[in-house]
């Protein structure tokens, strides 16, 4: 009896891994975007006495009309910017001067609609700037919706049935704000990314979502499994399948709840301690959705993200770190000057060919090779901090003269923008605390704070890769070796009354949460998305039970 | 005729939001308002989005920004402010 099934389910892929883009688990019918095949769809004939101009005319009148009532219904201000933009392009008679063009050669409206539209798409798609490029989607959104109306055919709101997980290639976000989106929804995109607006959107409405699962073929009426947390889509599941996901969603859920009550309160252990909860930034976008109030700084901002397609300029890394500045208001932000190398190779800086980049020219070694590039950063750096309480950190510090070389290139740098004439204000240095011999001479390193950089002290000084399944075990920080790193590094650090944090994985897990607190930590940096799971861990402890 | 030169601060560039934020400001004044990236041009309606979405301004660039008519004088005060204000106090 069993048989058959396995092998059907050995043949036919049933589970498929995406990214996750937005919390939350559905068990649903997977419901198929229906394609908008407005370009296909065989016009009513026109009425008597309409002429295509006119046509067009209503048409775009129309889409703006059909745009401000989903504005009107949307509460999220970035939702309302997306659809407000929208609306003025489409009000803009510029847009349609190459639609004029064709109406006077006899083309009908939909034609001449496309002219206009598609030399916009033409003209962004050609850019080499990324924003620009991305707006492509808000055109190709407006396209669609002048179309369907064109056509006679009503887009309307999406109406999914209870328990729908939506399956399409991509959703356009004036599409996903036309849907009355219910709990029991879900949507799973074949592309996309978790950076996409409207990845974005469905975090806001919380609806979960997986991204990018690639090229799946469902057939009618499938039962599915969409876990927005892993980012997987699970087809046909079997009874045990669905009866553990119905466990895990209930969990999942009460969790979620808790969740974001503890979120919005600062942290205190059972004792009364105060814990202090910062922020790892990768993305500036994210910031658009997270109150700065769920925590009481930024831990780490990861500088990689500015340089993906090669060194960027100082006033566009002024721009990006000031941003971040004013978003935590008085709140302090540690940024790390760019950590390249090891498993973050960067086009033009980092060295390749390396035998063992882990231990190789990476961090702060790989700065120092190339001071020109790293003063950029400095320069930047030292300008922003003008702009709110800005730290700087250097990630892969190993000996003291490393630090004092870095203080030269401050001074440096420093120098240049007197030369200059240009504002600045210095900021406190600290070090990312990775190289376990580091670690262990702490109190060597003249410095204004330091960052338990967890991933690497861990893999470092259990001489287990981080990125090989096959020595995992081995990185289990509950190595009583590991925590008796950690203890050490609290007591040197309070003996120079240095700040100390830590800004690795671990900080995100609440189930290391009792591990780092009795090891004396205080001060924990995470994703927003741990924030409130983080919060009620430290809540808990210590657990009265003991042990 | 009055004329201004600004500096774009706008990490994102002359992007979507602002520059619907810029038009709505522009369409306030009875001027003929326009913003060029270079001296010489081309110099582009203020009040149009897609001219000025069609410039992919990125950050960093000095705006030229000039104005005929008669309240010419504070229709380029009041971009000049909202440009170097990275487009915050605009008209929502």
């Amino acid at each position: 009896m069993n048989a058959p099934r396995v092998n059907a389910r050995l043949t036919q892929p049933r589970h498929f891994a995406g990214q996750p883009a937005a919390p939350g688990m559905v068990f649903g019918r997977i419901v198929e975007l229906p394609v908008q095949r407005t370009q296909e769809a065989k016009k009513p004939p026109a009425p008597a006495g309409a002429n295509p101009p006119d046509e067009l005319a209503q048409a775009i009148a129309e889409a703006a009309q059909q745009l401000q009532a989903l504005m009107a219904r949307s509460a999220a201000g970035d939702a309302r910017k997306i659809l407000e933009f929208q609306i003025e392009f489409l009000s803009d008679p510029v847009l349609l001067e190459p639609a004029h063009a064709a109406l006077a050669r006899d083309a009908d409206a939909s034609t001449a609609w496309l002219a206009a539209i598609d030399a916009q798409i033409e003209e962004f798609e050609a850019s080499t700037d990324d924003y620009f490029r991305h707006r492509t989607g808000d055109l190709r959104d407006m396209r669609a919706r002048v179309l369907a109306i064109l056509a006679g055919v009503d887009i309307g709101p999406l109406q999914l049935p209870a328990g729908a997980i939506l399956l399409a290639d991509d959703l356009e976000p004036s599409r996903f704000l036309a849907a009355a989106w219910r709990t029991d929804h879900a949507i799973a995109l074949r592309g996309s990314s978790p950076t996409a607006h409207v990845a974005l959107l469905a975090r806001a409405h919380r609806v979960p979502m997986v991204v990018g699962i690639g090229n799946v073929a469902v057939p009618a009426q499938c039962n599915a499994i969409l876990d927005g947390n892993a980012g997987t889509l699970l087809l046909e599941p079997d009874a045990d399948q669905i009866e553990a996901f119905t466990r895990a969603r209930a969990q999942n859920e009460t969790a979620q709840a808790d969740n974001d009550a503890a979120a919005a309160q600062p942290a205190f252990t059972a004792t009364g301690e105060h814990v202090k909860v910062l922020l790892n930034v990768a993305s500036i976008d994210e910031l658009d959705w997270i109150d700065p109030a769920i925590c009481d700084g930024v831990g780490l901002v990861r500088t990689e993200l500015l340089f993906a397609h090669g060194p960027p300029d100082e006033e566009t890394q002024v721009q990006f770190y000031q941003r971040i500045l004013r978003w935590a208001g008085e709140r302090p932000v540690i940024i790390r000057t760019l950590d390249a190398g090891g498993d973050k190779p960067i086009a033009g800086v980092t060295i390749n060919g390396e035998t063992n980049p882990f231990l190789g020219v990476r961090g702060v070694r790989l700065s120092l090779a190339a001071p020109e590039v790293f003063k950029v950063q400095l320069r930047a750096l030292l300008r922003a901090s003008v702009a709110g309480n800005l730290r700087i950190m250097v990630p892969m510090i190993t000996n003291v003269e490393e630090v004092q070389r870095v203080r030269v290139l401050i001074d440096e740098a420093a120098a240049e923008l007197d030369a200059r004439g240009v504002t600045y204000a210095r900021a406190p240095l600290g070090i990312m605390v990775e190289v376990p011999a580091a670690a262990l001479a702490l109190d060597t390193f003249d410095v204004d704070f330091a960052s338990i950089g967890s991933n690497d002290l861990l893999q470092y000084t259990m001489a287990a890769a981080r990125d090989n399944p096959s020595v995992t075990p081995l990185t289990d920080p509950r190595h009583p070796g590991f925590a008796f790193l950690l203890q050490t590094l609290v007591r040197l650090a309070s003996a120079r009354a240095l700040s100390l944090s830590l800004c690795g994985d671990l900080a995100a897990q609440p189930e290391q949460v009792p591990l780092l607190l009795s090891a004396g930590l205080r001060a924990l940096s995470m994703p927003a998305a741990a924030v409130g799971a983080v919060k009620r861990a430290i809540a808990r402890w210590p657990a009265s039970t003991g042990r | 005729m009055a004329d201004a030169q600004v500096l774009l601060v706008h990490a994102a560039g002359l992007h979507a939001r602002p520059v619907v934020t810029l038009t709505k400001l522009a369409r306030t004044f009875a001027s003929r308002i326009h913003i060029a990236a270079n001296q010489q041009g081309p110099w582009i309606d203020a009040k149009s989005v897609v001219k000025l979405m069609n410039m992919k301004t990125p950050t960093n660039t000095h705006l030229f920004i000039r104005a005929e008519g008669a309240d010419a004088d504070a229709a380029v005060a009041a971009l000049v402010t909202l440009v170097s204000n990275d487009f915050l106090g605009g008209p929502e």
